[in-house]
């Protein structure tokens, strides 16, 4: 996974509620078994004008130049600013690795699904929840301001505006732990609780044997 | 103290450490795996030369882009026509025969839906943690089991170390009490109370479904209602363990030995949330009060009864709900105002993991029974959840009713509900659905998807649109039908 620690980023407003993962990446482009490559495909349906199918060229396809990521001034962009309840829908962790894939680092938006938000953070994306209000107000700013960029700082949980303003924001000790550290947390799990594990499962077969069915863990 | 809540008690006694940071580890005690979430968390472990936890834990099965058609599936992997699809699915056959996990393959008659197959089998028990690569994973809910649905990191993790990070859920309640009307089924519970709270309504919760109206149910409307709890933005959904649960898990394969089965139960008969457990929401429905449900819009929150309109966005209290709404109506080439019965139907799709099971196919039959596909509709399909379901309706005869109807009769899989194999919805045609979501493109590209129960669904296909199926059940048969003749 990818650290971030800090990063100034043109920001890329998607005014619409409810952003749901087959809209972030539709599902004929769930059928690779890789993690990288589905950044053509980011909202497919939104950014072509046609039908996509995996393995195509995209380059070719008619672009919907109304589509906000297909207009000039938010080439490049790396803050996708969006609206609530943003990756509802399927557990598909192929949304956050193709928002990655596309360059962006930094959600912000005023709340998001659960199982979205965990798969985000494990792909070395910085997802922040802000107020509607100050959500509403980025929003104005982007529309008014053309290269309009935020410096996002994760050390210190602060987003700078161009104005000067300083907003804070929350972030989970263990992922701001893991995502400045680019961190594997299979690795840590392994090395700090591996006896714990084993200790619990050999309590827990005790208990209730009727949930294994083969012989204790072969894990070395 | 107060009491402790089903969810309470199922983390606590799942709960390996904790951190001061407010996470814990979290003990899996059941994974299901299937061919699109799990061939890059394979890639990450051989990677990290890592080896799976504790094999046994898993259960893998290929659902998501099988195809359904006899003809593509009597040639097993090899007859997948889609190269990409048969890759994947190769991919997982692989990948759990070099590991060793349990693998129901493409024609093993235990094959089906994830979520159909694990209960069938009785591979998700009550007291379980139960994960799996898919959101709707919160099915296993229904039997007073940990589940949800999780990312393939995830899927990796538990491989490697048969646990989860996580953070405690807040507890929420949702009570349907009284009695449900005649051929109002879960679906139109879940439904109901999806357009109450909302599709961000449960985000953060587990959400445990209580109230006489959900003791009634059976073990399919239950796991149903589960379903669809991802649907109101809570990754967990849960019914408390009573006989009926119980009934359900007794004798199946991987059930408790009968050497094991009496404290099993005793174990089992704990699994409900005390009297005086403190729930952080609780909302509060009537059953009586719910009528058929059919979605209208672009999430499974645009959701009314039968009898209702399309809403019009003018009436929206601000400005993003107006425009998601205009959105959604342009989408799905509706008007505002527009009777929900005059919504025409091109195709008619009854599977999914949310109403796919036997009890689903019964309804359905009886509504069709002596009666046709109205010749407006282009297709109507019926995809069994798995191989069992589709053998004991095939023993029943409900396969004969459906095709007799003009049904088409398919092989087990996820198919229409999210169209990764050949059965989707064309650029903007209507689809009565009996799957869980209704998404832009969901079920095809331009597709327009309507979420109702099998019964429903059942009287759209005869009347090529929506109708009360109430009122659609009491019209007579059509005599010659019935005559048999």
């Amino acid at each position: 996974m990818k650290a971030f620690v800090r990063q100034k980023g043109l920001v890329a407003p998607l005014d619409r509620a409810n952003v749901d993962t087959d809209l972030i990446i539709p599902k004929q482009f769930l059928k690779s078994i890789k993690r990288t490559g589905f950044g053509p495909n980011l909202f497919d349906e939104l950014r072509y004008l046609d039908e996509g199918y995996p393995g195509q060229d995209c380059s070719n396809r008619p672009i919907n130049p109304e589509f906000v990521l297909n207009q000039l001034r938010y080439e490049g962009a790396s803050v996708l600013l969006a609206r609530k309840n943003f990756g509802c829908g399927s557990s598909r962790e192929h949304a956050p690795w193709a928002l990655e894939d596309f360059g962006f680092r930094v959600i912000i938006a005023p709340s998001f699904a659960d199982i979205f938000f965990n798969n985000a953070f494990k792909n070395g994306l910085l997802l922040i929840q802000l107020d509607e209000a100050t959500v509403d107000r980025l929003f104005d700013a982007v529309e008014q301001t053309p290269g309009y960029r935020l410096d996002v700082d994760l050390i210190a949980q602060k987003i700078m505006t161009p104005e000067g303003e300083a907003i804070e924001f929350e972030v989970d000790p263990f992922r701001k732990y893991c995502l400045e550290n680019g961190l594997d947390d299979i690795g840590l799990t392994l090395t700090d609780n591996s006896h714990a594990i084993r200790e619990f499962e050999t309590r827990h077969r005790a208990s209730q044997p009727w949930l294994f069915r083969g012989e204790a863990a072969n894990q070395a | 103290m107060a009491g402790q809540t089903l969810y309470d008690k199922l983390w606590a006694s799942h709960l390996v450490s904790s951190r001061d940071d407010g996470t814990s580890l979290i003990y899996i005690d059941r994974h299901l795996l299937h061919e699109v979430t799990s061939p890059q968390a394979f890639e990450g472990l051989r990677l990290a030369d890592r080896r799976p936890w504790r094999i046994d834990a898993n259960i893998a099965t290929a659902d998501h882009n099988v195809p359904t058609s006899l003809k593509e599936r009597s040639a097993g992997i090899a007859g997948i026509e889609d190269n990409v699809s048969r890759i994947q699915v190769q991919t997982l056959d692989d990948n759990t025969t070099s590991f060793g996990i349990e693998t129901f393959g493409i024609n093993d008659v235990r094959q089906g839906i994830v979520h159909i197959i694990g209960p069938e089998q009785g591979a998700t028990l009550p007291g379980m943690t139960v994960v799996c690569g898919d959101s709707h994973t919160a099915t296993h809910g229904a039997f007073g089991a940990l589940a949800h649905g999780i990312g393939t990191s995830e899927v990796e993790h538990v491989l490697a170390t048969q646990c989860l990070i996580q953070r405690k859920m807040k507890n929420m309640q949702v009570r349907v009490e009284g009695q449900l009307g005649l051929h109002v089924t879960a679906k139109d519970i879940v439904l109901a109370i999806i357009g109450e709270i909302g599709t961000a309504g449960g985000t953060g919760y587990a959400i445990e479904f209580a109230g006489s109206a959900i003791r009634d149910l059976s073990m399919e409307g239950r796991m149903t209602i589960c379903n669809m709890a991802i649907e109101a933005g809570a990754r967990v959904g849960l019914v408390a363990v009573d006989d009926t649960t119980i009934n359900y898990v007794k004798g199946r394969p991987f059930a408790p030995t009968p050497e094991q089965w009496d404290a099993a139960v005793e174990s089992w008969r704990s699994l409900v949330s005390d009297d005086d457990a403190a729930f952080d929401k609780v909302v509060t429905l009537d059953a009586a009060a719910i009528e058929p449900q059919v979605s209208w819009g672009t999430s499974p929150e645009m959701v009314v009864g039968i009898h209702g309109s399309v809403p019009d966005p003018a009436a929206a209290e601000d400005e993003t709900t107006r425009r998601g709404l205009g959105r959604a109506l342009e989408y799905m080439g509706l008007h505002a105002g527009q009777k929900i019965t005059d919504i025409r139907l091109d195709r008619v799709f009854i599977g999914s993991c949310t109403n796919a099971r036997i009890e689903d196919l019964r309804a359905a039959a009886a509504v069709v029974k002596g009666r046709e596909v109205a010749g407006s509709i282009k297709q109507a399909m019926v995809v069994p959840g798995s191989g069992l379901v589709k053998r004991q309706a095939e023993q029943e005869g409900l396969d004969q009713v459906f095709i007799d109807a003009g049904f088409e009769w398919r092989e087990a899989g996820c198919s229409m509900c999210l169209a990764m194999n050949a059965d989707k919805l064309g650029a903007g045609e209507h689809c009565a659905s009996t799957s869980n979501r209704n998404f832009e493109g969901r079920q095809g590209y331009g597709g327009r998807t309507h979420l109702v129960s099998p019964a429903m669904a059942a009287a759209a296909a005869v009347t090529g649109h929506f109708v009360d199926v109430r009122e659609f059940v009491d019209t007579p048969v059509p005599t010659k039908r019935a005559a048999g003749l």
